[in-house]
C-alpha cells in the first residue's frame, strides 16, 4: 500500500497555510475509547497556548453507534462551534460517506486502513493511515489494544499538522494522573505512528498548529464540574439525584469533590451526603426535606426530570423551602434527543407548578458563572426562601471550555432570615412563619432542631395562615398569595444583573467616550442567554467587519430585572437569540413588556448542536433585508 | 427516681398537655384519633422532648392526623406518596432527632408504593405508621390497595383483586421492624409505637384504623367489628423502658417470655401465646403473614425485628453537631484549596 492515495498527483502548496484557524472533527465508534485520543489533541493544542473548544456530538448509545469530536482551534479566540471542518479523520465505516462528506474544499481527509471504501472527491487532500498496527506492536495487553488504537490518529495528526510532542506528553500525563505506565503505552504508540507519517506521508502546508500565547491566564473544564465545585464552595450540604444525561456528570463531580473538600479536618466526619434517589421525583422530594430542615439542598436533572418534579416545584414554593435545582437542558418534548443540546425548558421551568407558580431562574452563559451561580444559587434560595432553578445546558454542562480560573466567593454565605433560640427570646412579638415583618414579602424561618418551646411550625402545601394553621378562608388564602407575589416582585434585586457589551465600549470607539460625548446605542440590539454567548460574540465580530454595529445584552436571570427592559426600548430592533423551537425568552419578553413587542424580534433555532456565528448573522440579516423590504 | 416530680408531669417537666395537638377534624369514632393518642401517650411517657421528635405524612385523613398530636414538634405536610423522601432528606438536617411518620393505605401501598419500599431499604432512622382502612376517605370511599378481595362498597361494588399486605411489602424490602395491630387494641399500639421508636431503622407499624363513614360494615376486614373479632395476637407484648427496673407482673416468669433488647437499652417482652413466634426469625415472619392472610386472620405484634442493619444516616459518617447548625467555616472550604484546584484544571 502506498501513502498517501491517489494525492500524489495533487498539488500540496496550492493555497496560504492556515495557521491555529480550523476545525478537526474526528468520527470514531461510540465507546470506543476515542475520546482519550481526542482529549489529548485538544488538551496538547491548549498547552502549545493556542485557544481550543472541542464538542462531542455523541449518540444515546453505550457502544458501537458513530461519534464525533470537533476541535476547534482560533486564534482569534472564538471558541463557539462552526459549521465547516478543515480536517476529518475518519476511523468509523458506518460514518466514512457522511464523513468524507463533511470536509471543506480544500481540506484533509485522514482515514484509517481498517475503512475498506473508495474516495471519490479530488478537491481535497486523502491520507490513509494503519489504524492497528501501532497498538498491535505496542506492548498493549490485548483487551486495551483496541482503545490504545485510537492514538494512531493522533500521532499522524500531530506530524502532520505540527503538534508538540511535549505538548502531547502534558496531555497524557493529565489524563492518567501521572501513571506512568498507561502514559508511556500511550505515547508510544503516537511517536510510532508519528514516525510513521513522517516517513510515509508527504507533508502538507495547507493547516498548520504553531505555538502562541492564547491560553495564559486560563483552565479547561466544563460546566457540569465547575457548577458542581461552585455548588461545593457555596456549602451545599444535601445532593439527591437521579442519573440522567447530560446532568449525570453534575451528581458525579459532587460525589468525587465532596469527600475531598468538605471532611471536618480534625474528626474526619462529614459535612454533607450525596443520596442517589431512586427517581427525580424522590431526588427533588429529599431535597425539599433537606431545605425545609435548613440545608444548602441541591438536586441536579434534565428536562424529562424536570416535567417529574413538576409537584415538588410547586410545594417548594407555596411552602416557600429553598432548594437548588440543576438543569442541564437536553432536546425535548418527550425523551428527545437525549444527548443533544437545547434552551427548551426556559419557558416550562419559569412556571414549574399548577395553580400561580413562577420560580427564581439563573442563566449560566459560561463555563466560569456554572460555578458563580453555583455557590450563589444558594444564598438567593435562602434569602428568598424559594426554589432557584439554574439552567445549564449539554453544550455548557458536558463539552470541555476554556475558562478563568474558578474564582473564590467574594461575600460571605447569606443564609436568609432563620430565628434561632436567642433570636425567639429576644422577640418582643409572637412569631409566626409566615409573618410579612420586614415588609419585604420575606418571612422569618426556624429549622427542626430548634429547642424553642416556640419555634416548631408545621409545614404544609395546604392552605395556611401566618402561623400555619389550615385555612380554607379566602381572606387567608389572598393574603398570602399577594405576600408570595411581592416577594417575586422584590426578587430581582437578588438576581445577577444583565451582562452588557456595547458598540460603544470597544475599543473601537472607545474614545469617544473619553472625550465625555454621549454615545449612542446601535439601532441593533442582541439578545440572548446562556451558552450561545460564544456564538453571539463571534457574529457580533464578524458583524461589525462588515460595517454593522450591535450592541449586546445576555439575560442571566428571571424575573427580568429592570435593566433589560432599558436596553429593549433603547434599541430600535432587538434580536432575541436563543436555542429553542418556539422562541421562549421571546415570548416572555413580550408577555413582560407587552409596549415593546413591536421592537423585539425572534431569531430561534434548535437542532440539537451549538448555535454557530454563521446562522446568526446569516439570518440576522435576512431578516433586517426582509424588513427593509416591506 | 420520681418522687419529687408533680405527678402531672413526665421526666422532662413538660405535661400530657404539651403533647397535644389541634382538635382532629377527623369523623367521630375514627381509627385515626386513637392512634393518634396513642401517639401522645407514648412520647409522654417516654419522656420525650417534643423538640427531639419530627412528623412526616403525605396526603390523605390519616396524613391530616399529625396536626392533632404534638404541636411543639416540627412537622411536614407533603406531597401525596411522597413523605418517605421529603422525611429522608429532612432527616440530614439534624440526624440526632426522630421522625414520626403517619400515612395511609391509599398514600403507601397505592400511589406511594415506589417510595415506601425505598425507604426500607434504606433503613432510615423513622417510625412509619399506616393508618390502613382499606378505603379512600377525602374522596368520598373508592377502593385502596388493602381492601380484601369481595368487599363490596355502596358506590364501588365489589373489589375483584387481591390486596397488598403492607407487611409483605416492607419484608420484602428489608425493613428491619415489622408490626401488625389495630387502632382498637390501645394498649398494643401503645408499646408497638413506643418499641417502634426506640428501634434505630425504619419501623413499620400497620395498624388497621377502622373508616367509620366508608368501611366499617361488620363482614369488612378493616371495621371493628371484624377486626375485634379475628384479631390474633402472635404474642403478649410489653414495652419496657431502659429506666425502669424489672417491674414484672406475674405473667412473665423467668422462662416463659422473649426478650428483645432495642437500640436505646429499652427492651420489648413477648409473652408466649398460642404458638412458638420468634420476631427475630426472617423466614418464620413470611410464614406468619402468609399464612395469616391465607387464613383471614388478624394477626397482631411485633412480626419482625432486625436490630443490627445500621440506619440510613448512619451510613453517612456526619459531623457530631448537626448539618444545619455547621458554621460558614466547617461548610465553606478554603479559599487555598481552590488554587490547588484551579492548578488541576487543564
Amino acid at each position: 500500500m502506498t501513502f498517501p492515495l491517489q494525492e500524489k498527483t495533487a498539488p500540496l502548496v496550492d493555497q496560504e497555510t492556515n495557521v491555529n484557524d480550523f476545525s478537526i472533527t474526528v468520527g470514531t465508534k461510540n465507546g470506543s475509547g476515542s475520546q482519550t485520543s481526542n482529549l489529548t489533541i485538544l488538551r496538547a493544542l491548549f498547552k502549545m497556548g493556542i485557544p481550543v473548544s472541542g464538542k462531542n456530538v455523541f449518540p444515546s448509545n453505550i457502544q458501537g453507534l458513530p461519534t464525533w469530536y470537533t476541535i476547534r482551534a482560533s486564534k482569534e479566540g472564538f471558541l463557539a462551534r462552526r459549521e465547516v471542518q478543515e480536517i476529518v479523520i475518519a476511523m468509523n465505516p458506518d460514518s466514512f460517506a457522511k464523513d468524507l462528506a463533511t470536509v471543506s474544499p480544500g481540506g484533509i481527509f485522514l482515514y484509517g486502513d481498517h475503512i475498506r471504501l473508495g474516495v471519490d472527491r479530488d478537491d481535497i487532500l486523502v491520507y490513509q493511515f494503519p489504524a492497528n498496527k501501532f497498538a498491535r506492536e505496542s506492548e498493549a495487553p490485548s483487551n486495551l489494544r483496541d482503545y490504545v488504537a485510537n492514538m494512531a490518529y493522533v500521532g499522524v495528526l500531530a506530524e502532520m499538522i505540527g503538534i508538540d510532542m511535549d505538548a502531547i506528553y502534558a496531555a497524557l500525563d493529565f489524563h492518567f494522573k501521572g501513571k506512568k505506565k498507561p502514559i508511556d503505552l500511550n505515547y508510544g504508540v503516537i511517536q510510532a505512528a508519528a514516525t510513521w507519517a513522517r516517513e510515509n506521508i508527504e507533508p502538507q502546508n495547507r493547516y498548520k498548529v504553531e505555538p502562541m500565547n492564547g491560553t495564559e491566564g486560563w483552565i479547561m473544564t466544563d460546566g457540569n464540574t465547575a457548577a458542581a465545585l461552585g455548588a461545593i464552595y457555596g456549602g451545599v450540604h444535601l445532593v439527591a439525584w437521579y442519573p440522567i444525561t447530560p446532568a449525570s456528570s453534575l451528581g458525579e463531580s459532587l460525589a468525587e469533590y465532596l469527600p475531598q473538600l468538605r471532611k471536618d479536618p480534625e474528626t474526619g466526619k462529614n459535612t454533607f451526603a450525596v443520596i442517589q434517589a431512586e427517581d427525580e421525583l424522590a431526588a427533588i422530594g429529599m431535597t425539599v426535606g433537606a431545605g425545609w430542615s435548613g440545608l444548602r439542598a441541591l438536586t441536579s436533572t434534565s428536562g424529562p426530570g424536570i416535567s417529574l418534579m413538576t409537584e415538588f416545584a410547586g410545594l417548594a414554593y407555596y411552602s416557600e423551602t429553598p432548594i437548588v435545582v440543576w438543569d442541564v437542558q437536553r432536546m425535548g418534548p418527550a425523551t428527545g434527543l437525549p444527548t443533544r443540546t437545547s434552551q427548551g425548558d426556559l419557558m416550562s421551568t419559569y412556571f414549574l407548578g399548577h395553580g400561580d407558580t413562577r420560580h427564581i431562574i439563573l442563566l449560566p452563559g459560561s463555563v466560569n458563572e456554572c460555578f458563580e451561580f453555583g455557590w450563589r444559587a444558594f444564598d438567593i434560595a435562602e434569602q428568598l426562601q424559594t426554589p432557584v432553578f439554574v439552567l445549564s445546558d449539554l453544550d455548557l454542562g458536558m463539552n470541555t471550555w476554556m475558562a478563568r480560573p474558578f474564582q473564590y466567593p467574594d461575600e460571605p454565605l447569606n443564609r436568609g432570615k432563620v430565628y434561632w433560640e436567642e433570636d425567639l427570646q429576644n422577640l418582643t412579638h409572637r412569631w409566626g412563619r409566615y409573618l410579612n415583618v420586614d415588609g419585604d414579602g420575606i418571612p422569618y424561618r426556624t429549622l427542626p432542631g430548634n429547642t424553642h418551646p416556640n419555634a416548631a411550625w408545621f409545614a404544609r402545601g395546604t392552605g395556611h395562615d401566618e402561623f400555619t394553621r389550615y385555612t380554607e378562608d379566602a381572606g387567608d388564602w389572598v393574603r398570602n398569595m399577594e405576600r408570595l407575589a411581592k416577594k417575586f416582585a422584590n426578587a430581582p434585586q437578588y438576581l445577577p444583573e444583565p451582562v452588557f457589551d456595547l458598540a460603544y465600549d470597544s475599543s473601537k470607539n472607545g474614545s469617544e467616550r473619553k472625550n465625555g460625548s454621549q454615545p449612542k446605542p446601535t439601532r441593533i440590539g442582541i439578545v440572548s442567554f446562556g451558552s450561545t454567548d460564544p456564538a453571539i460574540e463571534e457574529a457580533r465580530a464578524r458583524l461589525a467587519q462588515q460595517g454593522l454595529e450591535t450592541d449586546s445584552m445576555r439575560i442571566r436571570a428571571l424575573p427580568f430585572r429592570p435593566e433589560v427592559r432599558e436596553f429593549l426600548e433603547t434599541h430600535e430592533i432587538n434580536y432575541l437569540i436563543e436555542m429553542n423551537h418556539d422562541g421562549q425568552m421571546h415570548r416572555l419578553l413580550r408577555m413582560e413588556y407587552p409596549e415593546l413587542a413591536g421592537q423585539i424580534a425572534s431569531l430561534a433555532w434548535n437542532d440539537g448542536l451549538p448555535l454557530t456565528a454563521r446562522w446568526i448573522t446569516e439570518h440576522l440579516h435576512a431578516n433586517l433585508h426582509a424588513q427593509e423590504e416591506n | 427516681m420520681s418522687t419529687n416530680r408533680p405527678s402531672n408531669v413526665n421526666g422532662v417537666g413538660l405535661s400530657k398537655n404539651d403533647y397535644r395537638g389541634a382538635n382532629s377534624t377527623l369523623c367521630a369514632g375514627c381509627g385515626h384519633n386513637s392512634i393518634a393518642n396513642q401517639i401522645i401517650a407514648a412520647c409522654y411517657e417516654m419522656d420525650l422532648a417534643p423538640e427531639t421528635v419530627l412528623k412526616f405524612s403525605g396526603i390523605g385523613c390519616s396524613s391530616k392526623s399529625p396536626t392533632y398530636f404534638l404541636s411543639r414538634s416540627f412537622g411536614f405536610n407533603s406531597l401525596h406518596g411522597r413523605m418517605p423522601s421529603v422525611a429522608t432528606g429532612a432527616a440530614f438536617g439534624n440526624h440526632h432527632l426522630k421522625p414520626l411518620a403517619v400515612s395511609g393505605d391509599g398514600d403507601t401501598a397505592n400511589i406511594g408504593m415506589g417510595q415506601f419500599k425505598h425507604v426500607m431499604r434504606r433503613n432510615l432512622n423513622m417510625m412509619y405508621l399506616v393508618e390502613n382502612n382499606g378505603v379512600y376517605g377525602l374522596t368520598k370511599g373508592q377502593f385502596s390497595a388493602t381492601a380484601e378481595e369481595g368487599l363490596t362498597l355502596k358506590s364501588q361494588g365489589r373489589n375483584p383483586l387481591k390486596p397488598v399486605d403492607i407487611c409483605q411489602e416492607a419484608m420484602v424490602s428489608g425493613a428491619t421492624f415489622v408490626a401488625r395491630s389495630f387502632a382498637g387494641d390501645a394498649k398494643q399500639v401503645k408499646d408497638l409505637i413506643k418499641a417502634a421508636i426506640s428501634h434505630k431503622g425504619i419501623a413499620v407499624l400497620d395498624i388497621v384504623s377502622p373508616c367509620v363513614t366508608f368501611n366499617d360494615n361488620a363482614d369488612a376486614h378493616h371495621s371493628y367489628a371484624w377486626s375485634k373479632e379475628h384479631e390474633t395476637p402472635i404474642h403478649d407484648l410489653t414495652y419496657v423502658p431502659l429506666r425502669d427496673e424489672i417491674l414484672l407482673d406475674n405473667g412473665f416468669e423467668e422462662g416463659t417470655y422473649q426478650e428483645v433488647a432495642l437500640h436505646d437499652g429499652s427492651r420489648v417482652l413477648l409473652k408466649k401465646l398460642e404458638r412458638d413466634y420468634d420476631p427475630t426469625h426472617r423466614w418464620a415472619a413470611f410464614q406468619a403473614l402468609e399464612e395469616a392472610a391465607n387464613d383471614n386472620i388478624l394477626l397482631t405484634g411485633l412480626i419482625y425485628v432486625d436490630s443490627s442493619r445500621p440506619s440510613f444516616t448512619e451510613l453517612y459518617n456526619l459531623t457530631e453537631t448537626p448539618l444545619n447548625r455547621l458554621p460558614e467555616a466547617q461548610i465553606r472550604p478554603s479559599r487555598e484549596s481552590l488554587a490547588r484546584i484551579n492548578d488541576l484544571m487543564f
